[in-house]
């Protein structure tokens, strides 16, 4: 997909974004990757941060509401990324918005995930939502792994148009470990931490 | 000898280098044994093989002509300047600033060389971009630490803009006889400066033992500097007929750019270590970032700039 070249090629321009396998190497395993949000460069730093065989498998998930209006975006985020839209806003209190990730995990594919929900302007990320932990318990052999993206809060932040090139390292940490029995809170904590180490 | 036919056996000359290099290093590599001494090994011959590269790229660049090479250096500027804000704290306040310097003031100081406009371009980065930029910075109303942002960016853009853009501004100086053969002495500059930079690594590291700076950048030994500064003042005499200086101007000039260089590499070092940090980046595998390649050139550039100017140009 010509787009998708285009984006990765002018985020490694702006802010490199090569990876750095810390806890573990890149592997074929079904993966949920979660990481610190803080700009719209985010997703594609990830996403080309990753060898080009694993990235074709792996969605990143984006917001309905946001990334879901306008042709432009819709088209960037749908054919570009390859991304599935989470609505965010629970229009329809009786639907589950988790059940599109649900789909592609089905599927057998990853997924890309920035639990915090909307962008932060620090270094280190905020609470993270409730989405990742029901998800992991709905799917108890796909491997957590956290993601620290460096230097993205200087980059673009949210609220600015042009970006500050800076070089950003996506370090990618050790699958977290499966606990059972382990509470929505603490396993929340315990996830954020994985990528609070990572920073 | 044609201008075009001198370039050929340049690149000639440094291919023959760099095989001697590779060679010696596979060769090293196969005699030694020790820990230590094959990290040394290794590191030399990732160092060679990106000497490969550099010089592949330059190559071309120069035989694409004048535009090709302004643009080179603007994209050496980029990533330059790319490296030091990484390494600079800066605040959300500076983000106008830091985005104008990339997209406006690199294009801008490079498009002024490839319009031939030095008075412009000689004043544009000290004098406007000093000016408008804090100003941009303060209206975002950030005074925390203010000024220590505002210096920090200033010299980032000095050093990886303004010095750096002084290489290809050679291309626009006017001198008497070597029309059209000024890529030749960019060319002679960068040459010696870098050849300076390797003798003093390859001096260093067989006789180096007094330590001339240890805190601020470890790797400079006296014997290193003095084997290197001779032997790259040697190499800028034995190539005068390239340049438009006679073999004891070449001398001079080579020998200006080579202590110039030696600041460059101690100063930013220094700054390098009061940001933090060992190396400016990763990019070019065995010599660390960008910056740990540029950093002689950018202080060399200005002062071999302008001396060619003053004596020997129209």
């Amino acid at each position: 997909m010509w787009l998708s070249k285009l984006l990765i090629g002018l985020v490694r321009i702006v802010v490199g974004a090569s990876p750095r396998w810390i806890g573990a190497g890149p592997s074929p395993a079904q993966r949920i990757y979660f990481g610190n949000h803080s700009s719209h460069i985010d997703t594609v730093a990830l996403w080309s941060a990753l060898p080009p065989e694993l990235r074709s498998r792996t969605r990143p998930v984006a917001a309905a509401d946001y990334w879901g209006k306008g042709a432009v975006r819709r088209y960037v985020v749908l054919k570009g990324l390859n991304a599935v839209l989470i609505d965010r806003s629970r229009g329809d209190p009786s639907a589950d918005p988790l059940q599109p990730l649900a789909e592609v995990l089905e599927r057998g594919d990853s997924l890309i995930l920035f639990p915090e929900g909307t962008r932060t302007p620090q270094a280190l990320p905020g609470p993270f939502k409730a989405g990742l932990f029901n998800l992991a318990a709905r799917f108890p052999k796909v491997e957590l792994v956290p993601v620290y993206l460096e230097n993205l809060h200087r980059s673009l932040p949210k609220g600015t148009v042009f970006p500050v090139p800076l070089i950003c390292t996506v370090r990618f940490g050790a699958p977290m470990e499966r606990i059972a029995g382990e509470g929505k809170e603490a396993f929340l904590e315990r996830a954020r931490n994985a990528v609070v180490e990572l920073a | 000898m044609s201008p075009q036919d001198k370039f050929l056996w340049l690149i000639g000359g440094i291919a023959a280098l760099l095989l001697i290099a590779s060679i010696a290093g596979w060769l090293l590599g196969l005699r030694i044994k020790s820990d230590q001494g094959r990290a040394v090994i290794g590191n030399l011959n990732a160092r060679v093989r990106a000497w490969w590269i550099m010089v592949a790229v330059f190559a071309v660049a120069f035989l694409l002509g004048k535009i090709a090479t302004i643009i080179l250096f603007a994209i050496v500027s980029f990533f330059a300047l790319r490296e030091f804000l990484t390494l600079t704290p800066t605040r959300a306040g500076d983000h106008r600033a830091l985005s104008l310097a990339f997209f406006v003031l690199i294009p801008v100081q490079y498009y002024l060389i490839g319009i031939e406009w030095y008075a412009l371009f000689s004043i544009f980065i000290p004098v406007y971009a000093f000016l408008l930029l804090p100003s941009l910075s303060a209206l975002a109303e950030d005074a925390e630490h203010f000024l220590e942002r505002s210096a920090k960016i200033q010299w980032g853009i000095m050093v990886t803009i303004y010095c750096i853009s002084h290489v290809p501004a050679l291309l626009l100086l006017d001198i008497p006889g070597y029309a059209g053969q000024n890529a030749l002495l960019l060319f002679f500059m960068l040459l010696v400066v870098q050849m300076s930079d390797v003798l003093q690594y390859v001096f260093g590291k067989i006789f180096g033992k007094t330590k001339i700076a240890p805190v601020v950048s470890p790797s400079k030994t006296v014997e290193g500097f003095v084997g290197g500064a001779a032997g790259a003042t040697l190499i800028g005499a034995a190539m005068w007929w390239i340049t438009p200086f006679n073999p004891l101007q070449a001398a001079g000039m080579a020998f200006v750019a080579v202590l110039m260089g030696f600041l460059g590499g101690l100063v930013l070092s220094a700054v390098k270590r009061s940001l933090g940090a060992k190396d400016w980046g990763t990019m070019i595998r065995g010599h660390g970032g960008m910056m740990d390649r540029m950093d002689s050139v950018s202080f060399a550039a200005p002062i071999f700039f302008h001396l060619t100017r003053y004596f020997f140009s129209a």
